[in-house]
Order: structure tokens, then sequence, then C-alpha cells
């Protein structure tokens, strides 16, 4: 039926878009898709500029991510703190001992955990996803009930 | 209350001081240019129309949390930790003891601490407390002058300086190498620091591998570099910097104060007796207990550093002294509906930059939670500041605003272009006001 023909060929559409899309981008050595998915768990996508940090790009693009980069990327806060995929963080350029300190102090620390501020775009970065821990005052929030619930 | 989560939301902030930003521009090191970046975010904040700023208002005395209260839909108070612990020792008061917070406002333009004039003329100085505030003392102590000069250290505190004749500075504490509660980024600083070299004995980081398996990855790195520093033969170009340094520091672990005992003349400090002691339990919560041994270290220049405090603001305001803060439950203060705490009025002072940023989302939250429930009831309409400024004026109290502060920066920042700093500040808070025309 004509609905679905209409799905399969906006399928085909979408498919070759996106394709033509990466191709364009990764041809003109510019652009990089990325995704964040914000403490909410809304997923936010971004175009980055390849060489920018993953906080120019929360900057530029104002996406809508809390206090990220208090110190604009001085690495005297963890406040840009992102989670990579294993095998994105595999690939990310290799963390230095100043970076680790800022990370020691940040909340949900893992251990594919870098600050945006030092992770630089690249082309093979093309769509994936990094997440922004999650909001830590629901986690505390459940301590201090917890804590409450016991006096 | 970021402007983001709520459509309506006006937000009027009230200070003591004519300037903003309490402890990012009075706590925080002039040689820490970085931290200070909040300021840019802060000013955005403000900027926004359903932000006011209401310098030179002292709550608690020009106009009473309840008053505030009855001109509001919601009052959150974030005064943070004005006053210091005590060390409760002998000798306390003598010449040449100061709270370390005494000299972090000295050297960044508090008003109320400008006119300290520490006496720096002892070679040793003694910090008693291992947290990142006696780490910023120490090494603004003992940092070169040229680095100093760039910052925006007052001009008055920076001639001091160039007078000191700090040579050496130890951070004792009562604790071992792992109780330490300063942080890995303000140690290794201070390992780098030019000019200056480690004094760490070895004997102390001995045998910490075991304890340390187990530990949080924060506390094993943050061991694991004092040990290097400690144990591991220097690289060359570190051995070279150490062999030509002129100033060093050092961390004296196990030792609790006694008695500051006095100089010759009687006035001055001359040295501290402490306790010797070790450890019962391990880990964080590992308490320090006297041996019976007793030692003593010369010193005439004494700082503590062993912590700040929360005061209560009104007689109103429900109060917690054991634990120094507000009594709150997730920043709704307790017994009080509409009013609420935030920061280390809140929690207690402790935490960097993420640690209030977090705390202060943790209370924005409880109050858009409680609008939503309808525990906070809009019906009433509040004045807010509208209906507060006749009752300050009749006070003599003229309150500042965000472009008076405006005014104030950029002289400020004028007079530090003059001489190779980012700012100088003004200190006299009657200067300010007259830079203003009030």
């Amino acid at each position: 039926c004509l609905s679905h023909t209409h799905t399969a060929l906006r399928q085909i559409l979408d498919a070759f878009l996106i394709q033509t899309t990466r191709q364009a981008a990764m041809e003109t050595n510019s652009l990089v898709t990325v995704h964040f998915i914000n403490r909410n768990g809304e997923r936010l996508t971004a175009t980055a500029k390849e060489g920018e940090s993953m906080l120019d790009v929360v900057v530029n693009q104002n996406l809508n991510i809390d206090g990220f980069g208090a110190c604009e990327g001085t690495l005297a806060c963890s406040t840009c703190h992102l989670i990579f995929e294993e095998d994105a963080f595999k690939q990310v350029d290799t963390v230095t001992d100043e970076e680790m300190d800022m990370l020691d102090l940040a909340y949900g620390l893992t251990d594919t955990s870098r600050l945006g501020c030092q992770v630089c775009i690249k082309k093979w970065m093309y769509g994936i996803t990094v997440q922004v821990p999650m909001e830590v005052s629901d986690i505390r929030r459940q301590l201090e009930v917890g804590k409450q619930s016991k006096q | 209350l970021p402007p983001q989560h709520h459509k309506l939301a006006e937000v009027d902030i009230y200070e003591k001081l004519p300037v903003p930003f309490g402890l990012v521009r009075f706590g925080v090191a002039p040689d820490h240019p970085e931290v200070k970046n909040v300021i840019n975010t802060f000013t955005q904040t403000a900027h926004s129309d359903r932000c006011s700023y209401y310098g030179n208002v002292t709550v608690g005395k020009d106009v009473m949390v309840e008053e505030l209260r009855q001109a509001y839909h919601a009052v959150v108070l974030s005064y943070g930790a004005e006053d210091n612990r005590i060390l409760g020792i002998p000798g306390e008061n003598l010449s040449g003891v100061y709270t370390a917070r005494t000299l972090v406002g000295w050297y960044n333009g508090l008003p109320e601490n400008r006119d300290l004039e520490p006496d720096l003329s002892s070679e040793t100085a003694v910090v008693l407390g291992q947290g990142n505030v006696a780490l910023d003392v120490a090494r603004i102590l003992l940092s070169p002058l040229d680095l100093l000069r760039k910052t925006d250290i007052t001009e008055n505190s920076l001639a001091a300086l160039a007078r000191s004749k700090v040579k050496r500075v130890c951070l004792i504490g009562r604790r071992g190498p792992l109780q330490v509660a300063f942080t890995i980024k303000e140690m290794r600083e201070m390992i780098n620091l030019a000019g200056t070299r480690p004094l760490l004995d070895p004997a102390d980081f001995m045998g910490l591998g075991d304890a340390l398996k187990d530990a949080p990855r924060p506390r094993k790195r943050l061991t694991e570099l004092m040990v290097k520093t400690a144990l591991e033969k220097p690289n060359e170009k570190e051995a070279g910097r150490w062999a030509a340094a002129t100033r060093e520091w050092g961390l004296t672990f196990f030792r609790s104060p006694l008695e500051i005992l006095p100089a010759a003349d009687g006035k001055r400090a001359g040295g501290i007796r402490m306790a010797v002691t070790r450890l019962e339990g391990s880990g964080e919560t590992a308490k320090a207990v006297p041996t019976g041994e007793v030692q003593e270290l010369e010193s005439g220049l004494i700082l503590s550093s062993i912590g700040y405090r929360s005061l209560p603001i009104d007689p109103s305001v429900p109060f917690d002294p054991k634990q120094g803060i507000v009594p709150n439950i997730l920043g709704r203060v307790e017994g009080a509906p509409g009013l609420y705490c935030s920061g280390w009025v809140k929690r207690g002072p402790t935490g960097v930059i993420i640690t209030t940023m977090n705390d202060s989302f943790g209370t924005a939250q409880s109050i858009l939670e409680d609008l939503q429930s309808g525990t906070l009831a809009l019906s009433d309409s509040k004045g807010g500041f509208g209906s507060l400024r006749s009752v300050l004026h009749s006070r003599g109290i003229w309150p500042t605003t965000f472009t008076d502060w405006e005014k104030i920066d950029a002289v400020e920042v004028a007079k530090g272009k003059a001489v190779g700093k980012p700012r100088e500040k003004v200190v006299d808070p009657q200067e300010m006001l007259q830079l203003i025309g009030h």
C-alpha cells in the first residue's frame, strides 16, 4: 500500500541523504555530527568542526547543558565531564596527568570518562554519542533520603 | 535558579559587600585565575532581566530574614562559612599567629582583612592543616615574586611578600599521608612550584601500598604522587631544580598542636609545642591519638588552617551549631517553608566548584518541585525588592547594583592594566562607594 511504499522510499531517501551528508562532511574536512545525551536523557545533536573541543561544541552550538565548562576549558574544574562509548574512548587522544587530576574530582566517574575541554573533534568521531553524567544531585537525593529514614 | 528551568521566576541577589562573587573573588588564590573564569557565567546570569543584584546589604542586620520571607515567595540562604574553626590552645592570641583565612582575605583584598600587615620576618612558617587552603597559603608565601606580580594579588600584600623572610613552610597534620585533605591538582602544583623543593620524609611514605589497594582512585593517585616525590630519585631536570631552590616546603604528619610558645619578648610567637600522635583505625575515619611524646618546632609565623565554620545569620533561622550548618532536607530549611539554603551553609565548608554547583542545582530542584506541588503558594503577590527599598533607605542602606559593580570592575581592570595585572582590587568599601557616586 501506498503508505508502506512511501515509508520505504522515505527510508531509502534518508539513508541516501545521511550517506551523502556524511561523505560531504568528510570530504570538506570540516563538519562532524556528534550526539550528547543530556542529564535528563534528552538527546542533543550538534554539527561540530574538526579541531574544536567537545566543550567548544557545547558552547558554540548553545547546547543546553547546565553548568557545563565552568572554568572555560582551563583544567580547573570537572564540569565538562563526558562519558564515552568504549570503542570511541580507545581512539581518543591519551589523557594527561592534569586531566586525570581534575577527573578525580568528577562526579559519576567511569572508566571511559574524559573532560570535554580536552577532547578534540576528529573526522572519525562522526556519529558518536557521549553521555553527560546523570544529574548527581539525584544520586545524592536518594542517599540523603536513605540517611534520613535511618535516623 | 537557572532561567532555563522556569520561565517567569525573578531572582534578586543580596550581598553584604558592595561587590559580588564572594569566595571566587576573595577566597580563590590569585594565581588561580582559571578558577575565576566562573565569574563570566555568573555575569551572564546577572545580566538576565529577571535577575537583580543588591550589594552593600547585610542580611540579618540591615534587613531581617523574616522581612525577606514576607517580600519573596522563596528565600535561599547561601552565605557560606565566614568563621574559622579555632585551635583552642594557649598562645593562639600571640602576634605572628593568624588564621589562614585572614591571610587569604588579606592577599585577596577582602575589606575586613586589608590592614592585617602580617609579620613575615620568620624564616620558618608553620601551617596547621593539610587541606587546599593550607597549600594555597604555603604556595603564596613561597612563590617567586615574578609569578605573583602578574596576578590580581593586592598591591599591599605583594609589597609585604617582597620583604618576606619566609624560606620554609611546614604543613602539619594530626594524621598521616593517607588522610590529607588537599586534592591532587594543588599537590602537583606545589611539587612543581618554581624556586622551591619538597621536604618529605621517606619514612612517612614507605609501605603504603597495602592500604592503597582498595582506596578510591583520587586517594590512590594523590598518594602515589606523594610517594613518587618522596621516594623516587628525581630526574635530572627536577634534581637540578631542587638543588637550585632557595625555598622549601614540607609535610609533617602525626603532630597535634598543644600550645603556641611565646618568643623571648613574651608577645610574639616563637614556636609550637605538639603532641606526637598515632592512628587508631584506618582510612578516612582514622583518629589521631597522642602517644605521650611531645615535640617543639621553632617558628615566628603560625597559620591555622583547620577549616571554616558557618555562623547563624539571624535568630529566626534554625542553626545547628555542632555541624555549623542550617539544618535542611535537600536544601529545604527545616520548619521554615519557603526558606532554602545552598552551598557551605547547607552542606559544610568543603568541596570545589563542581560540589557547590551541583549542590545549588539540588536546591533549585527542590524549589521547582515545591512550586509544582503547590507547597510554595504563588497566590499572594509579593513585592520583592520594590517592597523593601524604602525600608532599606529609611535605615540608611543604599544597595549597590550590578551596573555599579561594573563601574568598579572597569576601574580595577584599568588600574591593573597599568601595572601588568588582570586587575588591581579596590579594597576599601568607602572607596568602592565613592567610585559609584554613593
